[in-house]
């Protein structure tokens, strides 16, 4: 790369418009194109968490830089952007829950994350509504939701102010040996191309294993105090994990709206684009069942969106060999808000010659890769 | 039969308005069980509301009667939730939620108010006309409450004879379109001697009050409550002190059931063909919801409706119902041109003025460049607790952006109730 690299960034949701911004600030000529307009496409879809996993090792650390950048960066969000430093409370089910809670505070704290175990009686003294019965839980304080369209559009704004040039409503037909080729005919010439564009990538880089992932999301009347953090039960990763069959899990979100965000659902449909009915009635029900006051609450609207899926549940991000100056920043499924910082950071230093601040060798997007399980 | 996840009914009906009414009596002619949904605590609509059947017009105790006549049966305060599919409806029966089937289903589901936002819209004292009238409806009395009324078409007149008839110091009825207009939709209403006779006995229910063309409300004011109305009127500007005011700019079609559904739109009403089908089998539509006509071409798409959906081959294009038909598509596109918003009205709210009353989403926020899509996700447009059913209409007026398309629960309802509706019975807890 040549020392002030000129860069196209395809793909304006939370991950692109993170890295067209980073990549400005780092000092490179950048042109981010959007097929629609900031925010609309997955991320629009989104709950909006910035979560630390730890499905991984590799995962726990990527969540765990990336969710300190988005500290530094929540001060400078708008109001729009609806940051909430709420918190994550992880639901123990039952005491074989709760014990596996208490593993992983250690590996939370081998990377920095403050959590700590939450007993029977705390657990009711924080979330008061939710159903007796249940053995504990797991505080981790500094997890946040966001609305993240907003903010996808705050950083637009902001990477047009840092001499980005933003093209929307532009669709890239193809990758070409030297930039890309519009859809609207043209082609546009770069050092460097970054495909940011989820669940779309592959269309532009065949052979890309990325598959959609569809999930329902459930959005409530404005019921301010009725959750207070984030809730998600421990047996979530354990759900998260069956790649091939439908399944659901409790995800409830306090927004700063006072509305109640209820999610979460998975499926492996293509882009079936018909309302699952009965998928979205066990999610409910998987809801209510964990917090009954639930059942008294209004819901507005459901939606689905796409999640950018790969087989081992890790990212895609860094160099596309197969194709000179191509880098991936895509598949992280429903992690790409919270990993947006901590991806932009490695694209931005593979792309300067930098050190990257986690170790990209993981998120390789030529590694390989386990088959992917298909729903019928 | 009813909402039990049971056998199916032969026929449903969503709203029980004139279209509504025609389409249950001519299933259930031909031999069919029909059920209606309604809204409302008694069958009527909008347009024949009423506490006292007595008070009814002449054609509506006779539509009343005869669908008691044909065995129809008519489920008050249900309001449909969810659609599984065109057969299945998930439906709120006045609190009890269940599913309900059907091998038929006609959708009569009425229009609603295009309210176009300017400067105090939003004060207490200020509603549609289309609102006015259902208050009145309902029992609202105006014991000497000074009440302006600003619209368009023929709906002004009778609205402003039920406010004086309760009790309303009716202090002015303004009209948007120029007297030209005005007047030669009325020569088109020579050839229908009882609408011209209708329009006079409702312009001598209000002689006191002026009627002026060319007139319209460009902002309210108030402390806490309506007390002004300043007005546009004939290019001049006047305020007019007031207690009331009832601004709206005409009704547009019901279409959130069948967007739903996925029954094309045309336009802003639902696509049928000449027998009331629409683009999704098995669904047939009827009335104001597929464009704003008036109550006898509702009655008679209602019946088209009902014959078709009951397994009646298609009637001759040249029947007295099918002229019915033709001449009421007619009046509604003669509406729809005529009284159309004039271009003032879509430039009266300012940066300030709150466009989506549910999230507080002012004029100024919105860029009209922007899609639908991307004004609602970035500025939450549409997405509060009406769901855009008041925004949906002014937007497309202001910013030509389609109508908001739905997404499931319609009616917003408790989260448990919906759940229930949708889980299947062989479905446990899947994880």
């Amino acid at each position: 790369m040549s020392r002030t690299p000129d860069v196209i960034v395809i793909g304006a949701g939370m991950v692109g418009t993170m890295t067209a911004l980073g990549l400005a600030e780092a000092g490179a000529r950048v042109t981010l194109i959007e097929g629609e307009f900031p925010g609309g496409g997955s991320t629009g879809a989104a709950m909006g968490h910035i979560v630390v996993m730890d499905d991984s090792p590799e995962q726990l650390a990527l969540c765990a830089h990336s969710r300190d950048r988005w500290h530094q960066l929540a001060a400078s969000l708008p109001a729009s952007g609806e940051h909430d430093r709420c918190g994550t409370l992880w639901i123990a089910a039952d005491d074989a829950e709760f014990a596996a809670g208490r593993q992983r505070i250690a590996s939370y704290a081998a990377h920095g994350v403050d959590a700590e175990l939450v007993d029977q009686r705390g657990l009711y003294q924080l979330e008061p509504h939710l159903r007796p019965g249940l053995a504990g839980g797991l505080l981790v304080p500094g997890d946040a939701v966001c609305y993240p369209p907003a903010i996808a559009r705050a950083l637009t704004e902001r990477a047009a102010s840092q001499n980005v040039t933003i093209k929307l409503r532009t669709h890239v037909d193809s990758l070409t040996p030297h930039g890309v080729r519009l859809s609207e005919g043209g082609t546009m010439a770069a050092g460097g191309v970054v495909v940011a564009a989820g669940v779309a990538s592959p269309r532009l880089v065949p052979g890309l294993p990325i598959v959609p992932r569809k999930g329902h999301l459930v959005i409530s009347d404005r019921r301010p105090g009725l959750v207070r953090h984030q809730l998600v039960e421990l047996g979530y990763l354990h759900s998260a994990h069956t790649f091939g069959a439908a399944s659901v899990a409790f995800n409830l979100q306090p927004r700063r709206t006072g509305q109640v965000l209820i999610g979460s659902s998975r499926e492996l449909v293509g882009f079936d684009q018909e309302i699952n009915h009965a998928l979205l009635g066990a999610m409910l029900a998987r809801a209510t069942g964990f917090l009954p006051a639930l059942h008294q609450v209004r819901v507005l609207r459901s939606w689905f969106g796409f999640r950018p899926a790969t087989a081992d549940k890790l990212p895609l991000i860094g160099p596309w060999p197969a194709l000179g100056n191509v880098w991936i920043a895509a598949g992280h499924e429903g992690l790409g808000i919270t990993l947006a910082t901590g991806t932009a950071d490695i694209i931005v230093a593979g792309i300067l010659g930098t050190t990257p601040p986690v170790n990209p060798e993981p998120f390789r997007p030529d590694r390989p890769m386990p088959a992917m399980a298909r729903a019928a | 039969m009813i909402g039990t996840r049971g056998a199916p009914v032969d026929v449903l009906v969503v709203g029980a308005g004139p279209a509504g009414l025609s389409s249950a009596v001519a299933a259930a002619d031909r031999g069919k069980q029909v059920l209606v949904l309604d809204l409302g605590l008694r069958a009527g609509g909008q347009i024949w509301r009423h506490r006292d059947e007595a008070a009814l017009p002449r054609v509506a105790r006779q539509w009343l009667q005869r669908v008691r006549a044909a065995g129809v049966t008519i489920a008050s305060s249900a309001r449909v939730l969810d659609a599984l599919s065109p057969d299945e409806l998930v439906v709120d029966f006045g609190g009890r939620i269940d599913r309900q089937r059907t091998r038929a289903l006609i959708l009569a589901t009425g229009a609603k108010e295009r309210l176009l936002p300017f400067p105090g819209w939003t004060l207490p004292g200020v509603v549609g006309i289309g609102g006015l009238q259902a208050l009145i409806k309902s029992g609202l009395t105006l014991n000497g409450s000074r009440v302006v009324i600003a619209g368009t078409g023929p709906l002004l007149f009778p609205v402003a004879a039920a406010a004086v008839a309760a009790g309303a110091d009716l202090v002015r009825v303004a009209e948007q379109v120029p007297l030209r207009t005005a007047a030669a939709f009325a020569m088109g209403l020579l050839a229908k001697p009882s609408a011209i006779r209708q329009a006079i006995g409702y312009r001598w229910a209000f002689r006191n009050t002026a009627y002026r063309t060319d007139s319209w409300v460009t902002a309210a004011e108030g402390d806490g409550r309506v007390r002004r109305v300043l007005l546009r009127d004939r290019g001049r500007s006047t305020a007019i002190d007031c207690d009331w005011l009832a601004a709206s700019c005409g009704l547009c079609p019901n279409t959130e059931l069948a967007e739903l559904l996925g029954c094309a739109i045309d336009g802003d009403a639902i696509r049928v063909d000449t027998s009331q089908a629409t683009t999704v089998a098995g669904v047939w539509a009827a009335g104001e919801c597929t464009g704003v006509k008036g109550d006898i071409a509702a009655l008679a798409e209602g019946e088209i409706a009902g014959r078709a959906a009951a397994g009646d081959a298609p009637g001759s294009r040249r029947s007295s119902l099918q002229r019915r038909r033709e001449s009421g598509r007619e009046f509604a596109r003669r509406l729809a041109i005529d009284f159309a918003p004039r271009t003032e009205l879509l430039h009266l709210a300012g940066a300030d003025t709150i466009i989506c009353r549910c999230e507080d989403v002012r004029r100024g926020d919105i860029d009209p460049r922007w899609t639908q899509r991307q004004a609602k996700l970035w500025t939450r447009i549409g997405m509060g607790e009406c769901q855009g059913a008041v925004c949906g209409p002014a937007c497309a007026a202001l910013f030509g952006w389609q109508a908001n398309v739905p997404r499931p629960p319609l009616g917003a309802p408790l989260c448990g109730d919906w759940a229930g509706a949708l889980v299947d019975e062989d479905v446990s807890g899947e994880r």
